[in-house]
Order: structure tokens, then sequence, then C-alpha cells
């Protein structure tokens, strides 16, 4: 079959883009947050609390309910890694916190798990970014990254 | 530079006009007519959302409609009753016209009337407030069961043309073995294959996983594989409303700018990609999910690349076609050609549209590759970026296309002159710029952290609640502003639409397509010209990725959830347990839970 040279040549734009996408993709995963990971459901990670595993590993255990997080503040020093855990008591719930690329959903039954390190102190709000219903648009938590009236 | 190939053995086929059976004639009105006036509930609540997430209004409710009750409405008219509808209807008017066969008449009848009772039901449950669940309606959030059972049989009745067109293909194929399927056709009968291998999967999820459990049956549903399931149907979805664009893209764009279809090859392998590769890439809406491992998320983003391969290529051939007619009609220079296009010529308004179409793809594919990629999810998962994202193509070339197509199908076909035919030739333009203000105000505001599917005004738009959001007002005002263009603009199309419903016949009404030549017109190969080899690698695709997927769906979530609704933390109490219900035969419906 005779390639046309006009096709020839954006089939090999087209090929070169897709293959940027791709790197561009796999760079992200090495050097930004990760996706979120697949975690067998188990009942521990069904009550909310955060745990301190040294000095700058921190464990938060989530849980989205109507219409709200638990726990709904999180206190934590400035240059921590903190594994976030996630479940739902109730319906779909999104976990999203914007400036750190961290974007879950919660799930009944189903854990989800993201780490992130929170290099810069500050308050970083956690928002519900699925719909839940009628008292969705209330549903927000807080990180409070190295507060000075921290506990 | 472009050479003129004359070894088309394409005019075997004779293309001319069809006079269609008054009662196909009849179906075809109606299937476009009950739609596009549904329409008019479906950008009212358009245009409520931007007034609301504006924080024009910090109320849950308007004149009687809440918020997430006009979501839902806007959704599923939008995005699923006026796409189903069109698509039928544009496929026995494409199938028969090419074909010169009609489908036969029960059978047509029977999918009409699945479709208006499928839509009456889902309408009812959306209308009276019982099914606020949005187009997606993730479970444990439970609707009313008629909701359900309404979008399973407007979908099951869009089936049936398809058993009946690949009847005509078949027939036709026999007498003519050696003759190229029009391009047209191959690409209708692609996108009803794609249509319903894709629903089979929400059919089962809805017929088998969620009605028994919404009625009460069964305590428990499986969040996690009901999520797959709706996006297995889900993103297939996407190109079920966007394939009709597409054949409108090659079969009649070039021919209405004035020249030829660069090439029809490329058309082929376009449909046929798109076969293989549309549905097997839902998971690329769960990348923020539990429960399915990174490996099968990866694997499906990278498929989904797959999926702008046929993209680029449309791109280009449409975009060499254009080139070709401005090159016909004078035009000099690399870019010249733009110049010289029927932009606003009211005999060929179709044009206007499918331009307007082509050119908000590019924006939506691009921001599309972004939303494809899992790890640059996490930027924008739910946020407004996503709505940004399909505005640009659901309401970009497959709305644009759906309006033009059903306008130019019912003007051809009832012989009637166009009403106010100089606005209906402006009203894609205008459109575009609602769409481009509109699209730019949510893609900003979803990258500084603006979630989708919130009143807005309610919380973080309202300066007197504690979560009020300054930086989401510039982003949102954008949308407001864009949302009122589009609203405008989709108002005067229903005008112009209904309008010309309402003259008098002026001509003989016929049915007819400005049919494109092929400027290279290949040679027929017989793997471009059958489906059985592609249905094949589609199935095997499948089964490589989705099995794992479902088997992670179903190995790692704990227990099933209950149901709930949406106004109450508190679960749906399934009836008191009797010793009659381990039979399942006495025990009652209930219906009225919410």
């Amino acid at each position: 079959m005779q390639i046309d040279r006009f096709e020839k040549r954006v089939l090999m734009i087209s090929g070169a883009l897709v293959a940027v996408f791709i790197f561009s993709m796999l760079y992200a995963r090495s050097k930004y947050n990760d996706l979120p990971a697949c975690i067998p459901f188990n009942k521990t990670y069904t009550e909310p609390k955060v745990t301190k595993l040294d000095d700058k590993t921190y464990q938060v255990f989530a849980v989205a309910q109507m219409w709200q997080f638990q726990p709904a503040q999180i206190y934590i020093p400035v240059g921590s890694d903190v594994d976030f855990y996630l479940t739902s008591k109730d319906v779909v719930h999104g976990f999203f916190i914007s400036e750190k690329n961290v974007n879950m959903m919660a799930v009944y039954g189903n854990i989800n798990k993201q780490t992130v390190k929170f290099d810069k102190p500050g308050v970083y709000k956690i928002t519900c970014h699925e719909y839940c219903g009628t008292g969705h648009q209330n549903m927000q938590a807080e990180v409070i990254v190295n507060d000075p009236a921290a506990r | 530079m472009m050479t003129e190939n004359t070894n088309a053995n394409q005019n075997a086929l004779s293309l001319g006009d069809w006079q269609l059976s008054p009662w196909l004639k009849r179906i075809i009105y109606w299937e476009l007519g009950i739609p596009l006036a549904l329409l008019s509930i479906g950008i009212y609540h358009g245009l409520m959302q931007v007034i609301y997430r504006a924080g024009v209004l910090h109320q849950s409710a308007f004149a009687g409609l809440d918020y997430y009750q006009g979501l839902t409405l806007h959704g599923v008219i939008n995005a699923i009753v006026l796409t189903t509808f069109f698509a039928v209807a544009f496929g026995h008017a494409t199938i028969t016209f090419y074909l010169k066969r009609e489908p036969t008449k029960t059978l047509t009848l029977l999918s009409f009337w699945f479709m208006v009772i499928g839509t009456l039901m889902a309408a009812w449950a959306m209308l009276s407030g019982k099914a606020s669940v949005l187009y997606t309606f993730y479970p444990p959030l439970k609707g009313h069961p008629l909701f359900y059972l309404g979008t399973a049989l407007l979908i099951v009745g869009s089936w049936f043309p398809l058993f009946d067109w690949s009847r005509l293909y078949r027939q036709w194929k026999r007498e003519n073995p050696e003759t190229k399927t029009p391009l047209a056709v191959l690409g209708t009968l692609v996108n009803f294959i794609i249509w319903f291998v894709c629903t089979l999967a929400v059919a089962y999820e809805v017929l088998v996983v969620i009605l028994p459990w919404a009625l009460g049956y069964k305590p428990t549903v499986n969040v996690t594989l009901a999520r797959t399931l709706f996006w297995f149907f889900g993103h297939a979805l996407v190109y079920f409303w966007l394939l009709p664009a597409y054949v409108m893209y090659y079969n009649f764009l070039p021919k209405l700018a004035g020249g030829k279809l660069y090439s029809d090859m490329a058309g082929r392998i376009a449909a046929f990609l798109f076969l293989i590769y549309s549905v097997p890439v839902g998971v690329h809406h769960q990348f923020s999910d539990p429960s399915i491992t990174k490996g099968i998320k990866l694997f499906q983003s990278i498929l989904t690349f797959g999926v702008t391969i046929p993209s680029f290529i449309t791109a280009f051939t449409i975009a060499a076609s254009l080139e070709y007619a401005g090159r016909k009609r004078g035009a000099k220079g690399l870019l010249g050609f733009f110049t010289k296009l029927p932009y606003l010529d009211t005999d060929r308004y179709l044009f206007a549209y499918l331009i307007c179409g082509l050119f908000l793809f590019i924006f939506g594919g691009l921001t599309g590759i972004v939303n494809a990629s899992s790890e640059l999810n996490n930027t924008i998962h739910n946020s407004a970026w996503i709505p940004g994202h399909f505005h640009m193509t659901v309401a970009g070339p497959v709305f644009l296309g759906i309006i033009g197509m059903s306008l130019y199908l019912y003007q051809t076909t009832s012989g009637k002159k166009l009403f106010m035919s100089k606005v209906a030739v402006i009203i894609p333009y205008l459109w575009v710029i609602g769409i481009l203000i509109f699209s730019t105000g949510l893609s900003w505001g979803g990258l500084i952290g603006e979630p989708r599917r919130t009143n807005l005004g309610l919380t973080y738009l309202n300066p007197k609640s504690e979560l009020f959001t300054p930086e989401w007002v510039p982003t949102t005002m954008l949308g407001l502003l864009g949302g009122i263009i589009m609203f405008i603009a989709g108002i005067m199309f229903l005008v112009v639409f209904f309008g010309t419903m309402l003259k008098k016949r002026s001509a003989e009404g016929m049915l007819t397509f400005p049919v494109s030549e092929a400027l290279h017109d290949e040679k027929r190969i017989p793997l471009f010209d059958k489906f059985k080899p592609w249905l094949a690698a589609m199935a095997v695709i499948l089964v490589i990725a989705y099995v794992p997927a479902f088997v992670d769906a179903t190995k790692n979530p704990g227990p099933g959830a209950p149901r709930f609704t949406p106004d109450n933390p508190v679960p749906v109490q399934t009836e008191q347990p009797s010793a009659t219900t381990t039979t399942g035969l006495t025990k009652p419906l209930s219906f009225n839970k919410n």
C-alpha cells in the first residue's frame, strides 16, 4: 500500500507526541505524587486517628461521612511525610488537597492510600469533590502544618 | 501538490436523493424533536448551575428546583437522552441513504417506544426529586428504581436498530461484495457496535447489581464493582457521542467546504481504531479509586493514549481536506485556505456547525490527554477542570454536530425553508465564544482547586460562610459569563429549529446528504472492509484490559454498602425480616423510601 508522504509525516508526529505524553506521565510518577495505592479492606483503617510513626512520618486514618471528615483538623510538623488512609462510612466522597495534588475517592468498604510530603508550613484545605448528598458543599477539613499553636 | 486519483470504484454506488417512507420520516422527526424539546430543560439547568456556582444565589433550591436535581437533569437530558435519540435518528438516515434500504417498521417502532417510555420514567423520577443522584448514579446513593429502569429501557431501545442495520448491511454486502462499504455506513455500524458492547456493562450494573439492591431485595452493593461497570460504559459512551460527528466530518464537511475528502482510507482506519480502543479505557476515570492496582491504571492510561491516534488521523485528514477546498477556491500561502471557507454561507449552514465543533475539539482533545495521564490526574480529578474539558468535547463537536444535523435533516426531508437563516448560521460562532470563556473559567478554576458537582454558591462563594474562598470568584465569574452566552445561543437554536417546524412546506422533502468524494480513493483492501478481524481484536484487548480490573474490584473491597438517600446519613432500612423473605416472593415492593 502506497502511503501518502504527508500522511506518513503526520503519523510520525502523532507517534512522537504520544511518546512524549507517556514519558511525561512516567516522569511525573517518579518525581511527584504517585497514584493512590490499592489496599485490601481491613477494619482497622475505619477508625479515624492520627498516629506518629517517627518525627517525620505520620499516618492519618481519615474517615469521610455525610457531611464531614474525621479527623477534621490534622496537626503535623513541617517536613513530614504523611500517609493518608481513607475510607467512607456511607456514600462515595472525594478527598482533595489541591496544592499537594492529593486526590482520592472515599468508598464504602474500600481503603485508599496516598503519601505526601508537607515541606512548607500552612493550612491545607481538604475538600470533598464528589457529590455526596444535600450537605456536600459543607464538607471540608484541614491539614495544619507547623502551626505555632500546634499541640 | 495534490493530484486527482481517478480509479474510484465508489462510483458503483448511486447516491441520489431518497424519499423516506412517511412512517420512517415521522419517527425520525420525533426522535429529533423529543430530545430537542427536553433540551430546553437541560440548558435551563445549565444556566442555573453557572448562576449558583458564581455565588449569585446562596440557596440550595430556586424556583422549586434543587441544584443537584438540576445537575442530574442537565447531565441525563443533554448527555444521554439527546445523544442517544440523535444517534439512532442519524443512523436511520445514513443507513437508509447510503444503502438505499429502509429499516423494518416493527423494530424501529419498538426501539422508539422503548426509548420514549424509558425517558419518561427517568424524567418523572428526576423531576419529582426522587433521583438526584447525578448522571453517574454512583451507589450507595440510591435513586428511585424507575430512574434506573428508565435509563436501562432507553439504552436497550437503542440496541434494536443495530440488529436491523446489520441485516441491511449484510444484504447489501451480498449484492455488492467488491464495493467498498460506504464510510458513513462503516462509521455508523462501528459506533453502534461500540455502544452495544459498552452498554452491556451498564445494563448488567443497573439490572443485576443496582436494581435488586435499590428495591431492597439485596441488602448491600459492591461500590467499586458498580463504579468499574459504570466506567466500562461511561468512557465508551463519549465515543458513541463523538462518532456521529466524525461521520459528518469525513463524509459531509469536505463537500460543504467545496472540496474533497483527502483520504477515505484514513477514515476507515480511524473508525476501526475507535472500535478496538474506545471501550477498554474506562479505568482512567478511576485513577483516584481504591481497590484497583496501579499497574492496571497505568496500562489503561497507555491504552487511552491509543485513542488519540484516530483523533490525530482525523485532525490531519480533515484539515487537509479543508486546505484542498480552500486552494480550489484560490487560496494562497501556507494557511491562506482558512480565509476561503464558507463560514457564513446560509445555504451551507451545516458547515458553520461542523467547523465550530472541530475548532473546539482541538482544545477538548488536548485537555483530554491530561485527563488520560494517570499521574497528572492527581491534579485535576473531579475538579472543575473536568467539566471544562468535557464541555469542549460534548458541548463542542458532539453538540454542534447534533443540533446542526438535526436542523439539516429536518429541513431537507421536510422541504421547508430555514426559519431565520442568518441567525442559524451565527449560532455556532456565538456558542464557540461562550464555550471558550466558560471552559477557560472552569479549567483555570480546576487547577486552583475548585471542585466540580458542588453548589459553590451555598458555601465556597458565599461571603457569609466560613468556607468562603475568594480565589474562585474570577474563575466562576468567567463560567457565568460563558454560560450565559451559551444559554442564549441554545435558546436561539431552539427558536430556529421549532420555528422551521412551524413553517409551510415549500418544496418536496428528500433525504439528501452533501456526499464528499475522496481525493485519494484507494483500492478496496479487504481488511479495512471487514468487521470480523477488528471485532476479534476488540474482544482480545477488552479481556486483557478488563479482567484484572474486575478481579481487583471484587477481591479487594470489604463489606458491601447499604442504601443511602441524598438527604440522610442513616441508611435506608430494609423491611422487617419475616419468615417468607427467604423465598423473596411475598416481600412487599418498596418504592417510596425517599
